[in-house]
């Protein structure tokens, strides 16, 4: 179900914002639909466009140097606040693979690792030379992320390894489905709930 | 024995089995669902021909979604109201619990669990919304998840969950009297002095006699926005306090099973000794009221204070963010937090009672700021847009913000008597 990541090679949009939350990537008028698709046309949906409907040309995904960008490299505490997986679909579905920030909040990079996107945590320095180098390109600008490393590098002088939970990297190498890993331990689950239901009361779950 | 924190008591009675590569799988006692992050779940479980393991410990309302207004006529959105059928659909067919608009019981998810006695004390209890932190006020270990995690727990009872960090926050000494200053000032001032991501991997655990001297109300306000400070659950030892409210709810256990829950419950509170990952205390007789100014909830400060300039910050990224959150929330530095008028309190001011719903802490129903309004708000998020586009949100407490509403500008609320009953 999940497309794996291995290895990817974009071109970057730059968002140099602090704390920016769920509810800035996918506004909550759009979370009314019931599929997982949609979201794309969506996403940071009150900045990217003005309120005629016209993209903004101030927001910096907006910006001609990336266009058709894959990777976004933000600032710390990426992706804050609800829990709403439509943040990362939506992500997706605009052609997000990576998201490089100093930090990112806790539900988001669960979120991102369940969906074939990677929460790529590098040193606050690390990104701000992102940020200028981007800048610097004066149009599209490419990054590599190497899962299997794992390290980002752009070919021309940038290149760091990054911390990455192994349970994680081996799900997303093998584009692996959580609910099938759990299901090959059904058996302790049975058991552990024989127990748990024994002991109960009144209540089911005491 | 070592001697084990409130998380580690929860998380060992929870652990079905380690795995070896990584994280652990916890059993899960109770699913809390709503409309909004649940319908993608339902549909994969339909696709993979999987069952909900365990309805008996799944519940399900109807609350992100829905109007708030006269319930007996039909809902305008025609978007929202699929979502709303969708979960009907998915509760019948696969054999859940539904407190739909119809039902008495129906409320916000983290309001009817406390309610309806489902929240309990060494519970583990998941809800695909960030503010399950809510539930660990009674001494659960309750944690916000995406859809992927809803469809997991639906099919496997477990989340599979890499253990978390433990933080103590101590909550030392007594509030100033005079009610000026809440339950929503102690959590504002923790996440103002650690940060939006100052408890990032952790659980944080709060304790102290600030912390015991409070309701249950009140515990769950500081519960709920630990995921403010980037925590993935708070929770506070159950006590007196916590069985009294529990004692004779509806689906709270009842005669001896009580008396046998009890003396387990009691069992819970972390040993003396007991060690933390990280700590961080704070001195609640220090506390006032606190607003924020800012557009994330660590942009907060002290009622008596000034907005502050960019240029108190140390780096390039605080710098613009705080420039950027001036602009976004129209201030200019220094100019005092107390004072600070609020749009068109009196005109508006036809207070309505509504029915329960997510109303304006989400806006996704038709309850909304419009643009550049000013709200005095006891939620949770000053996100930008958060509350409606362009809207201007101060969290602030329930006292501050009534004393807001009656003065039409931002006051301080210890200046005025505030009546106990």
């Amino acid at each position: 179900m999940m497309q794996p990541f291995v290895q990817h090679t974009g071109i970057v949009a730059a968002l140099p914002r602090s704390n920016v939350d769920t509810d800035q990537i996918i506004p909550k008028q759009f979370l009314k639909r019931v599929e997982r698709t949609g979201f794309g046309p969506a996403l940071f949906h009150d900045w990217r466009y003005l309120p005629d409907g016209r993209p903004d040309p101030a927001f910096e995904l907006n910006d001609p140097s990336a266009r058709g960008a894959t990777i976004l490299v933000a600032g710390p505490n990426f992706g804050c606040g609800s829990s709403r997986e439509h943040a990362v679909w939506a992500l997706l579905e605009y052609g997000f693979r990576a998201i490089l920030a100093p930090s990112f909040a806790d539900i988001f990079s669960a979120n991102c690792c369940r969906n074939g996107v990677v929460p790529v945590p590098l040193h606050a320095e690390e990104i701000e030379q992102l940020f200028s180098r981007q800048r610097a390109a004066g149009g599209a600008y490419h990054l590599t992320v190497d899962l299997e490393a794992p390290c980002v590098t752009d070919g021309s002088g940038f290149h760091t390894s990054f911390p990455f939970d192994g349970f994680r990297r081996d799900m997303l190498l093998r584009g692996l489905d959580e609910i099938g890993r759990t299901l090959l331990e059904e058996n302790l689950i049975t058991a552990f709930e024989r127990g748990r239901d024994a002991g109960s009361g009144e209540r089911a779950w005491r | 024995m070592t001697a084990r924190t409130l998380f580690q008591k929860i998380w060992d009675a929870h652990v079905v089995h380690q795995l070896p590569e990584g994280p652990a799988l916890v059993y899960v006692d109770l699913h809390l669902v709503h409309e909004v992050t649940s319908p993608q779940a339902f549909a994969g479980l339909r696709r993979e021909g999987r069952r909900v393991r365990r309805p008996d410990r799944t519940v399900a309302t109807m609350d992100h979604n829905v109007p708030t207004g006269d319930r007996t006529l039909p809902i305008a959105d025609p978007l929202a109201a699929a979502q709303l059928e969708a979960l009907a659909v998915n509760a019948r067919d696969f054999g859940i619990e539904l407190f739909d608009l119809a039902s008495p019981r129906q409320g916000i998810v983290h309001v009817i669990g406390p309610e309806l006695g489902l929240t309990q004390p060494g519970m583990t209890i998941v809800c695909g919304d960030s503010h399950t932190s809510t539930h660990g006020a009674f001494g659960a270990l309750a944690v916000g998840i995406g859809t992927s995690d809803v469809e997991h727990v639906l099919a496997t009872q477990c989340l599979l969950w890499p253990s978390p960090r433990i933080m103590e926050a101590r909550f030392t000494g007594a509030r100033a009297s005079g009610g000026g200053v809440t339950a929503k000032d102690l959590i504002l001032a923790l996440i103002g002095k650690i940060g939006t991501a100052g408890a990032t991997g952790h659980v944080i655990e709060y304790t102290g006699d600030a912390i015991r001297a409070l309701s249950m109300e009140e515990r769950m306000t500081v519960c709920n926005m630990s995921i403010e400070a980037g925590a993935r659950a708070g929770m506070i030892a159950p006590d007196e306090v916590t069985f009294a409210y529990l004692a004779g709810r509806l689906r709270a256990p009842a005669g001896a099973a009580w008396e046998r829950a009890v003396a387990e419950w009691r069992q819970l509170a972390s040993d003396p000794g007991a060690t933390y990952d990280a700590r961080v205390t704070i001195d609640a007789s220090t506390v006032g009221p606190q607003v924020t100014w800012g557009t994330s909830p660590g942009m907060v400060a002290d009622v008596t204070a000034r907005v502050p300039s960019p240029g108190d910050f140390a780096t390039d990224g605080e710098r613009r963010a705080v420039a950027r959150a001036l602009e976004y929330m129209g201030l200019t530095p220094g100019t005092p937090l107390e004072g600070l008028p609020i749009d068109r309190v009196f005109q508006a001011a036809g207070f309505e009672w509504r029915n329960a719903g997510c109303s304006m802490c989400i806006g996704m129903n038709a309850d909304v700021l419009r643009n550049g309004e000013r709200c005095a708000s006891t939620s949770n998020r000053n996100f930008e847009g958060r509350q409606g586009r362009g809207g201007r949100t101060h969290l602030m407490s329930p006292a501050m913000a009534a004393a807001a509403a009656i003065a039409g500008r931002l006051v301080d609320v210890r200046a005025w008597e505030v009546s106990a009953s």
